[in-house]
């Protein structure tokens, strides 16, 4: 190796003569360091030569191991085990598909939920409109309720109730809301929208239920007659819903059934009840005036 | 002793029924009803609420003026109250709001707005 003689010579002048003999010791090691450098390159290059054919040998098992049958395991014991593979793979399936059976259930169940929740609800509105209804026997009172539950229940925003005269066949507004009592005309029976519903004792729903900026007392959105079995005593006429009303709901229209029957029941009994504790007062008066 | 005690503040029976109807359908809940503003003030001042659901159209005193005194009141201004109203405008709206209301409903109420609002506002 000509590099450690080349390195030796060349240091020389580098050093003064007194430094010369630790110079050239230090090249020694120098030399020593490279020799040794140069056996542990061989040494690499050896285990690099040696792991390469490691490598070669162990590609070459990999490919034999896969080609040759399983060590331990009989013809018969793997057939079973691949039929044992397959009604696995059968029973998996139809797990996957129970459990799609069972999440469509669930969204079955979830929907039917819902609708019984609305349902819930529907009757419990329709509950408190009817005990409201039949909570007193005061005509004005009554009156009162009507009006609420159109407000709150239906939101009407302008209606009024309006009761046959059975002696001059029209039609009074009793009571209103949003709209006065006077602007609404006396309606002859079947005469427009609203006496033929008091003729005939059917329900009226105009398909347009938009906002109306002034209002036709004569033309309503909706007109229920209030019906005693066949007999209409009046009617409930809605000329305009409240602005966040756009439509009617199923609970609605249970309402209105629900308001024709049970208001004309609770108006009617309400106006008995006054009258014959009108008729009972005046007979307590002759009763009065004869015993005296 | 119920956990929640809840104050309905209304003028019509038949929607203060149907409010304490649907609301006592959480568990574990208490309702007091008030019929007008002045009323709801009294009951606050007899117990604790943790929430209070008024109307805004009453006589004697209005759901506007109960909610302004109440949360201008330091020993009640955290109780949440929902306003119910069948007044739907912006307007009204913002100005509920603007007072210190923490929700509000408009008529005609759905039971499930009324119970998610409830269940939102006590956290339950």
């Amino acid at each position: 190796m000509s590099g450690p003689g080349k390195d030796e010579t060349e240091s020389g002048p580098i050093h003064s003569g007194e430094e010369k003999g630790p110079s050239l010791k230090s090249g020694d090691e120098v030399l020593q360091i490279i020799r040794k450098g140069a056996e542990f390159t061989q040494e690499l290059l050896k285990e690099n030569e040696r792991l390469r054919y490691r490598l070669a040998q162990a590609e070459e098992e990999n490919f034999s191991l896969k080609k040759a049958p399983v060590k331990g395991v009989s013809g018969d014991e793997l057939s079973k085990l691949q039929n044992r593979l397959e009604s696995l793979e059968i029973e998996k399936k139809q797990i996957l598909e129970r459990f799609k059976q069972v999440e469509d259930e669930n969204k079955d169940f979830a929907n039917r939920y819902l609708e019984i929740e609305n349902e819930n609800n529907n009757l419990a509105n329709l509950y408190i409109a009817s005990y409201q209804l039949h909570s007193t026997l005061d005509f004005k009172e009554v009156l009162r309720i009507i009006l609420e539950i159109i407000i709150n229940l239906i939101g009407a925003e302008q209606f009024a109730v309006m009761m046959l005269d059975e002696k001059t066949h029209q039609l009074n507004a009793v009571a209103s809301e949003g709209i006065e009592k006077e602007d609404i005309p006396p309606i002859t029976l079947g005469t427009g929208v609203i006496g033929n519903v008091a003729k005939t004792g059917e329900s009226y729903f105009k398909e347009d239920l938009s906002h109306k900026g002034t209002i036709d007392p004569t033309d309503p959105l909706v007109c229920i007659p209030m019906t005693i079995k066949e007999r209409v005593i009046g009617v409930i006429v809605i000329y305009n819903l409240l602005q966040q009303k756009d439509k009617f709901t199923n609970l609605d229209y249970e309402l209105f059934t629900l308001l024709a029957g049970h208001t004309a029941t609770a108006v009617f009994s309400s106006k008995l009840y006054s009258e014959s504790e009108r008729k009972l007062s005046t007979i307590q008066g002759f009763i009065d005036l004869l015993t005296k | 002793m119920a956990r929640f005690r809840i104050l309905v503040v209304e003028d019509s029976p038949t929607m203060r029924q149907l409010i304490t109807f649907t609301l006592k359908r959480l568990k574990d809940v208490e309702i007091v009803e008030a019929s007008d503003g002045v009323d709801g003030l009294k009951k606050i001042s007899a117990g604790k609420f943790d929430i209070i659901f008024t109307d805004i159209n009453m006589p004697i005193m209005d759901g506007l003026k109960l909610v302004s005194l109440v949360k201008n009141d330091p020993a009640n201004k955290d109780i949440p109250i929902v306003v119910i109203t069948t007044e739907g405008g912006q307007e009204d709206r913002d100005r509920a709001l603007a007072l210190g209301a923490n929700s509000y409903i408009t008529k005609p109420i759905q039971a499930i707005n009324l119970l998610a609002t409830a269940t939102q506002l006590l956290k339950i």
